[in-house]
């Protein structure tokens, strides 16, 4: 025990470690789009009326491993007039910030990649780097539709990054720290505890005045910076074809769709972690105290996997439910509506985190 | 420790190269990727320092914002490389004299840390009085109570640049119909249309 111990504490055992970790995370989200990419299709169908997929595997539940291997089987197609090593890098800085970004999301107590106290920020910053992905693949694919498609983009998410950067502010403000697992661990107790309802149960309900707004506009900007429907303008099939991938085909389409919908389910876990508690189940939970850590774990893994299951299954109801937004309707949304909205709310929390029950001495 | 070398020495290393890459790239939008990378090494390097949040402001703000606009104005501009390459020898000399300049400064305020002890330079700059405090914590501290009237300066500063760049671009043209979103979410039918009953052999009167 002491010398496997310490050789865990050494260099080698502790890459080898984090290595593992990092395995374990990346094998298991690719798995879980898997099935959340045919569950987007099903609810998408379902809306419509239709069965969807269906031919593959019983319900069609392995057609994502159908396509994907249709997808690795194609030729890749460089266009002769494209920059090629630019084209190239796109999907793949899109796939790996896509899943660079789940390094901090704290799955469950203790279950973490790296522990960072800038959680927040370094989510933060990883998907602001998202649209490098966009940019640089309309860019270099040289031609008109993929660059238009690509600097709508780029407006669009820079845009809505602001007042995702806001909301994030009031968040950090109510919890007092920009680590997520002090984030979570702060809004233990049950689900009146959770910071969309103000974070504190009865005595900071008022903030919920504030805080479920901004929940709300959380959730649409994430829509609109993951470039879901209603705001999916950048692949407007009627008007740019599909937008900054019109140029891409089999592997690199394949990293960009996967780092999309990374990206999606790493919105749905954000919106879990900042405002419905991550792992925290939503009722008292002292019975588990007496439980082995592992096992605890595990029961708070299996309601964050519930919230981001939830939460993705709404983001699929609103692409098969809302119309496509105007572009200069969005532009206005973002800067004229969110912008300062949250700006308000911003200072509002920052007020009743000095004025409020919860004063900072 | 050799591992924070290996990593300095490898950061360090991007950094000076992309940097080099930024000014000898043929293609201005290369140029901007180089210089993405720069400054994302140049977080990383913050990150060795133990200034995490230095770091990710960094990539918030330099790359994920600035760096966008800067790539989506290039993008956008016609340039002609030849035209760019002309007055390079004409430029050259007075290049490389700032370069030189630069250089010995760097040299000057380098000897001067290091005559002084360069193992206390990495005390030194301890807001928390080694209390233990996250950066972010530290920086806050220093920041809004012996650095408030500095801030607030430079937050005038970034104002007056902010009216003044909305001055330059605003244009008031007569005119020009605008949407006010109110307006149409108010409509009703009654509003919204008029009923005409129409005689043979007559239009409508407008």
């Amino acid at each position: 025990m002491d010398a496997s111990t310490s050789f865990w504490a050494t260099p080698v055992g502790w890459t080898l470690i984090t290595v593992g970790q990092i395995l374990a995370v990346t094998i298991w989200i690719l798995l879980s789009l898997a099935f959340l990419l045919l569950a987007d299709r099903k609810i998408w169908a379902g809306v419509q009326m239709r069965k969807g997929p269906n031919m593959v595997g019983p319900f069609g539940l392995l057609q994502s491993f159908a396509d994907f291997i249709k997808f690795v089987l194609k030729e890749i197609v460089i266009p002769s007039g494209a920059d090629k090593p630019v084209f190239i890098l796109a999907p793949l800085i899109s796939f790996t910030l896509a899943f660079g970004a789940w390094a901090v999301i704290p799955l469950a107590p203790g279950w973490v990649v790296a522990n960072l106290n800038v959680g927040v920020l370094y989510l933060f910053a990883i998907s602001s780097l998202g649209v490098y992905g966009i940019i640089m693949g309309g860019w270099a694919s040289n031609s008109k539709y993929p660059f238009l498609g690509s600097l709508r983009s780029a407006a669009q998410m820079v845009s809505y990054e602001v007042s995702i950067g806001f909301v994030i502010i009031t968040v950090i403000l109510l919890a007092g720290s920009m680590n997520l697992q002090t984030i979570v661990e702060k809004q233990a107790g049950g689900f009146w505890n959770w910071n969309f309802l103000g974070g504190g149960g009865l005595t900071h309900l008022p903030a919920a005045l504030v805080m479920l707004p901004m929940t709300v506009v959380f959730f649409i900007s994430a829509l609109a910076e993951t470039n879901r429907p209603p705001f999916d303008l950048p692949e407007a099939e009627s008007e740019l074809v599909a937008g900054y991938q019109v140029e891409y085909s089999s592997t690199p389409y394949l990293l960009f769709m996967i780092g999309e919908y990374a990206n999606i389910v790493l919105m749905c876990a954000m919106i879990t972690i900042l405002f419905f508690g991550g792992w925290q189940a939503p009722f008292p939970t002292d019975f588990t105290a007496s439980w082995a850590p592992t096992a605890a774990s595990f029961f708070g893994f299996m309601w964050f996997f519930g919230k981001v299951i939830f939460f993705f299954c709404l983001f699929a109801m609103v692409k098969a439910i809302v119309p496509r937004y105007r572009y200069d309707q969005l532009m206005r949304l973002g800067w004229k509506v969110f912008l300062p909205m949250s700006l308000v709310a911003v200072m509002l929390v920052a007020a009743w985190r000095v004025f409020g029950p919860s004063a900072i001495a | 420790m050799a591992l924070q070398a290996i990593a300095f020495y490898l950061l360090a290393a991007v950094t000076l190269l992309s940097g080099l890459a930024v000014v000898s790239a043929r293609n201005p939008v290369h140029s901007v990727l180089w210089l993405i990378l720069s400054f994302f090494s140049a977080a990383g390097l913050f990150v060795l320092l133990g200034a995490e949040f230095l770091a990710m402001l960094l990539v918030v703000v330099y790359v994920g914002a600035v760096a966008v606009l800067f790539l989506f104005v290039v993008m956008m501009l016609d340039v002609d490389f030849a035209a760019l390459r002309q007055g390079f020898h004409r430029y050259m000399p007075l290049g490389g004299l700032i370069a030189v300049g630069l250089a010995v400064e760097m040299v000057v305020v380098a000897g001067a840390v290091a005559s002084r002890g360069a193992a206390k330079a990495n005390e030194l700059p301890d807001a928390s009085g080694g209390a233990g405090l996250p950066n972010a914590e530290a920086i806050g501290r220093v920041l809004y109570t012996d650095y408030i009237y500095f801030f607030q300066a430079a937050g005038m500063v970034l104002l007056v640049a902010m009216i003044g760049a909305i001055v330059l671009t605003l244009r008031h043209k007569p005119g020009v119909r605008r949407q006010v979103i109110a307006d149409q979410v108010a409509r009703t039918p009654k509003t919204g249309m008029r009923v005409v009953t129409l005689k043979p052999g007559e239009g409508i009167d407008g």
